[in-house]
């Protein structure tokens, strides 16, 4: 199997856990799509930074070749699917009570007060 | 050049400590819930790791590794990168959520 199709299956996996499995439905949420868009930005820089400098090298038979900044587009992908398991994770482990608090922008100490204007 | 690899993971780590420190994100303060978060993803994408090394999808210049691989052939580097990289995109989430208030569906 190819990187290229490898990556179509995690991506579809990734969906079906997020809308069938854990059912936390982010993808239909402006938060995740939001926070993923700031995360595909540093991603282009640092996986940039990994291809160009050819700390990682693809094999030219297991990829399309079309690249973005310097990575394989396939890598798009794969950074989709492994955000998107973490953070249905993350989202499903919080509905279930463990560790929902202290919520993020709230001092542990002061859980009233926000720490953001 | 031994330190290129593991350079861009701490450049992720360090660039994203602010918002833990600063905004007070609460993702590092709720490492059990961090922990439990990052555990499935690094064990299904360190065995997609494994394959395709195996496969010859990619492979790693070894002159810019610190040298330290795990079973499988799989470097301390990728490892690590499977926990810091979903780290910081749950930091970037949280971030997002704590500026703007969106809910997440998680909200008690």
């Amino acid at each position: 199997m190819s990187y290229t199709l490898a990556t179509l299956l995690g991506v579809l996996a990734a969906l079906a856990v997020d809308l069938a499995v854990l059912r936390t439905r982010l993808v239909t949420r402006r938060v995740w799509w939001v926070a993923y868009a700031i995360v595909a930005f540093f991603q282009l820089v640092t996986n940039g930074v990994l291809t160009g400098r050819r700390i990682v090298v693809y094999n030219p038979e297991a990829i399309l070749g079309l690249r973005i900044v310097y990575a394989p587009a396939e890598d798009l992908l794969f950074g989709f699917a492994m955000v998107l398991l973490t953070l249905s994770t993350w989202v499903w482990l919080g509905r279930r009570g463990i560790q929902n608090e202290p919520r993020a922008g709230r001092r542990a100490d002061r859980p009233g007060e926000r720490t953001v204007p | 050049m031994r330190f290129s690899y593991l350079a861009v993971l701490a450049f992720c780590f360090l660039g994203t400590l602010w918002l833990e420190l600063f905004l007070k994100v609460n993702v590092y303060r709720r490492w059990r819930r961090l922990l439990l978060a990052l555990a499935p993803t690094a064990l299904v994408f360190l065995a997609w790791d494994l394959a395709a090394i195996g496969a010859g999808h990619w492979a790693f210049d070894p002159r810019q590794l610190v040298g330290i691989a795990l079973p499988g052939g799989i470097p301390v580097e990728e490892f690590l990168f499977f926990l810091v990289i979903p780290a910081c995109a749950v930091l970037a989430f949280e971030a997002v959520r704590a500026v703007r208030g969106w809910p997440a569906g998680d909200e008690p």
